[in-house]
């Protein structure tokens, strides 16, 4: 061992020579930390950026000059921005995201709450999404330039085409209006028991559905395809694999790192992208909480919705890095 | 009965009129004052209230940032929650907005109307079981009002000077007379609390109708019935749910398919098409707030009289209460009172649009060229085509409007009460002397026309002190005729209140007082199975 190392000269050498796959993955991990610190300073500075203070703002028409006064006093705004800084950075990096202006109540707390119910949403729309777009994706594969591959291609586009909300208002106005099978508004709250919560989200999970499904979809397809044309599938199909079994076997795992890229893509705008679909439903995610707080100013909450935004961002494409560096065997073992 | 009057007489019962629409409407179809009122009682109490259900409302303006403490009430939703759980000392009379008796039993003022003394009624008891006493009262009201509070209600408690317990009467001393002191007790931020709410501001104990069982702030809210309530004339319903539903269309569905009773905000573009269910009643109420485009009287160029005079004669008012408010709304007279007010001062002529005089006005005040108007969605709704209709009846008149469509973000901070000329909205105050010292006074805090009117001061401060009610009422005639001819308000509408419900909704009282029932939405109504 002790040899191994004069002889690879510098330690921190030989340790990215012997495990270069892990030193790889420590370099994004170590790089996605960087990202997410300057990601804060860019939030705090750009939440103190803007137009109009939040006194004036929440008090609105009955606020008296005094009343401004007071809240603007108690909430200790007279402080230079950099200490301000760097106490919220102290505070977060031990889990506390300070205080609520307007409620006065534990911001992590009810972060906790909000982000629980946009992550069971994410959750619920990706395990039908994902599958459903994978299996689509090589059955139009399967069956390509066919009459099947024509179909899922149509459908999946015309629901992409339609803003969020549109399909959503669709959703809405056959299940729930019409049929009257469908529950409506989509609103959980603490307390109600697990089965309930499923059935009351059908029609948003329903609607994010069928707004992801057609980029992953495509996506699967294209991969794929362009592995299709090469020699080793060839082979397969003169050896006597059946179209199918290649597809699975063969070409998927080739085809796999833009596959997770765009699937994480996808799962990211799911958990922050969909303050829309949150609206439509009145479903109580984080989106709606952070636009709640922009428009009276509630920087603390602000911060806090813009970080936890970030940081879902950063995980998920560093998780995908990472997947697509374990499934690329050039990545694993680069000469 | 004639057909008319059968069929007043049928929206009487299923709760859609009031006794003051139904009497103007009956006897406008020819019958006696006798007769109507006497139909009126009738068809009104052909409905005994049911008891029982689960009343769901889907209302507009709440958001994660809503508070229980209702000193910082001050969203659509908190304030109809507070409405639900808390009663104030006096409350609003839902026909003539005159104070009548809730906490407080009764009242009686000193000649000079400095010193007030309230009966605080007894065996009233809070959601903890403990019983009110005068000195909660104390407490409730010192918290809104000392120097330090964050009260939405501070501005009309300024003139307060003591507030005190004197053998078991709440005795209230003011800097100078005011004969709306019980009016302003009316505020929906002083609910009574336990000792005030200063101990546990967020703990939603009252003396109301309901209590509160959860609070998710922009989510939800839950009441169950208070068994021991001190009124039995209130709280049908079993359970008050109020979810926080701030897109209209999501409003608008929820209703349509039953999953709740009652919606706020409709917009009176989709009215006809949300009357086309067979299952929905629209409930309109005619209220104080008001849509208005003021100009700054102290900048030029509409420091000049003749120029403002020429803006209010170029605005057609029947086109935008038809095309903005969709019929919902009444012409405002250029003065921000109507007669949803105590005291309204009647018969002062309507002003309408007229071309040529607003370009004989145009042409004295010597001013060319165009004159800016700052505008967006966020004024009121439909501000920006308001605008525009403004802008095209002006050019009739030769006058040149530039329309600056201002981002949404920020404009009651940056724009309104800044800029010289922009489009704004006012809600409805208690009182004419709550509102004209909020918004006109010189001094005003939110003086946002800038109207300084020695004379008009005067006679605010007068009337304040007055307690003989037909020389305030004059009074008020010659402030209202001040602020129209030489403000810088336009005031082209008033907007009413439009709510919507299901037809199982009954009950509903039409209160002037303010927006879903004046906020008693849901101790009033009840379910018909």
């Amino acid at each position: 061992m002790s040899n191994s190392t004069e002889a690879g000269g510098s330690p921190a050498r030989s340790l990215r020579e012997r495990f270069p796959l892990l030193s790889i993955i420590a370099q994004r991990m170590v790089l996605s930390l960087i990202l997410l610190l300057a990601v804060s300073a860019l939030i705090f500075g750009g939440v103190e950026a803007l137009p109009g203070d939040f006194a004036s703002t929440y008090l609105g028409q009955s606020a008296t000059p005094e009343a401004v006064a007071n809240i603007t006093a108690e909430l200790g705004l007279d402080r230079p921005l950099v200490t301000r800084y760097f106490d919220w950075l102290g505070g977060v990096l031990q889990g506390d995201f300070g205080t609520s202006w307007a409620s006065r109540n534990s911001v992590s707390e009810q972060v906790g709450n909000r982000l629980g119910n946009s992550l069971f949403l994410a959750a619920f729309a990706a395990v039908i999404a994902v599958p459903l777009a994978i299996c689509l994706g090589m059955l139009s594969v399967h069956f390509r330039d066919r009459i099947p591959d024509k179909i899922i291609n149509v459908i999946s586009l015309a629901a992409i085409s339609l803003p969020e909300f549109f399909v959503g208002y669709l959703l809405i106005l056959y299940f729930a209006v019409n049929f009257g099978i469908a529950t409506f508004p989509a609103t959980v709250y603490q307390g109600m028991g697990f089965m309930e919560r499923l059935q009351t989200i059908a029609l948003p999970t329903a609607t994010l559905v069928l707004v992801v499904l057609a980029h992953m979809m495509r996506m699967t397809r294209a991969a794929i395809l362009s592995v299709m044309s090469s020699a080793y599938m060839e082979t397969a199909e003169l050896k006597g694999l059946s179209g199918w079994r290649a597809i699975v076997k063969h070409a998927a795992p080739n085809a796999l790192a833009p596959i997770i890229n765009v699937v994480a893509l996808n799962l990211a705008y799911l958990v922050v992208g969909v303050v829309v679909v949150e609206v439509v439903f009145v479903y109580p995610g984080m989106g709606q909480y952070m636009v709640d707080a922009v428009t009276v100013r509630d920087m603390p909450v602000v911060q806090a919705c813009g970080l936890i935004f970030a940081a879902v961002y950063i995980l998920l494409n560093m998780v995908a890095d990472i997947l697509a560096i374990i499934a690329n065997p050039r990545l694993r073992h680069p000469r | 009965m004639n057909d008319i009057t059968k069929y007043l007489a049928g929206r009487v019962t299923t709760g859609g009129m009031n006794r003051r629409e139904f009497m103007g409407r009956a006897m406008a179809a020819g019958v006696t004052l006798a007769a109507a009122s006497q139909l009126y009682a009738t068809s009104a109490s052909a409905q005994a209230p049911k008891k029982g259900g689960n009343l769901k409302l889907g209302l507009e303006g709440g958001a994660a940032t809503d508070s229980i403490d209702p000193a910082k009430a001050t969203s659509q939703v908190m304030f109809t929650a507070v409405r639900t759980w808390g009663d104030t000392l006096v409350e609003t009379h839902p026909e003539t907005r005159a104070p009548v008796p809730s906490l407080a039993e009764s009242w009686s003022p000193s000649p000079d109307a400095k010193t007030w003394t309230f009966k605080i009624r007894k065996g009233v008891q809070f959601h903890d079981g403990k019983e009110m006493t005068t000195d909660d009262v104390v407490a409730t009201l010192k918290r809104h009002s000392d120097s330090k509070t964050e009260s939405g209600a501070a501005g009309v408690l300024k003139s307060i000077k003591s507030i005190e317990n004197k053998s078991g009467n709440l005795v209230v001393t003011l800097d100078s007379g005011n004969a709306d002191l019980p009016a302003i007790f009316t505020d929906y931020h002083l609910v009574i609390q336990p000792n005030g709410g200063v101990d546990a501001p967020n703990a939603g104990i009252g003396t109301g109708a309901y209590k509160v069982k959860s609070f998710e702030p922009g989510v939800r809210m839950t009441f169950e019935k208070n068994t021991s309530d001190w009124r039995s004339d209130r709280g049908y319903v079993e359970t008050v749910e109020i979810i926080t539903m701030n897109d209209a269309t999501a409003r608008i569905a929820a209703l349509s398919s039953g999953q709740v009773q009652f919606i706020n905000r409709v917009d009176p573009k989709t009215v006809p098409l949300l009357t086309r269910a067979p299952t929905v009643q629209l409930l309109t109420t005619s209220g104080g707030g008001h849509y208005v485009f003021i100009m700054h009287c102290d900048k030029a160029p509409f420091d000049n009289n003749d120029l403002r005079m020429a803006l209010k004669l170029s605005i057609d008012r029947e086109e935008m209460v038809k095309r903005i408010l969709g019929g919902y709304g009444k012409v405002g007279n250029d003065f921000p009172i109507n007669d949803t007010y105590a005291l309204f001062p009647e018969g002062i002529e309507q002003r309408s649009y007229d071309p040529d005089k607003a370009k004989f006005h145009f042409k004295k005040s010597g001013h060319s060229g165009s004159v800016l108007l700052r505008t967006s969605e966020v004024a009121f709704p439909g501000a920006v085509d308001a605008s525009v209709l403004f802008q095209q009846s002006a050019k009739k008149a030769g006058i040149d409007i530039e329309i600056k469509r201002e981002p949404g973000d920020g404009y009651w901070s940056n724009v309104w009460n800044v800029q010289p000329f922009s489009a704004s909205y006012w809600g409805s105050r208690a009182t004419q002397d709550q509102f004209y010292s909020g918004a006109y006074l010189s001094s005003a805090d939110w003086n946002d026309t800038r109207f300084k009117n020695e004379k008009f001061d005067k006679l605010l401060i007068t009337a304040r002190g007055e307690l003989d009610e037909a020389k305030r009422r004059e009074m008020y005639r010659d402030m209202a005729v001040l602020v129209r001819d030489e403000g810088g308000t336009i005031l082209p509408m008033f907007n009413d209140f439009v709510n919507a419900a299901s037809k199982k909704l009954q009950g509903y009282v039409k209160d002037i007082g303010n927006d879903m029932s004046n906020g008693y939405v849901a101790t009033r109504v009840w379910l018909d199975a």
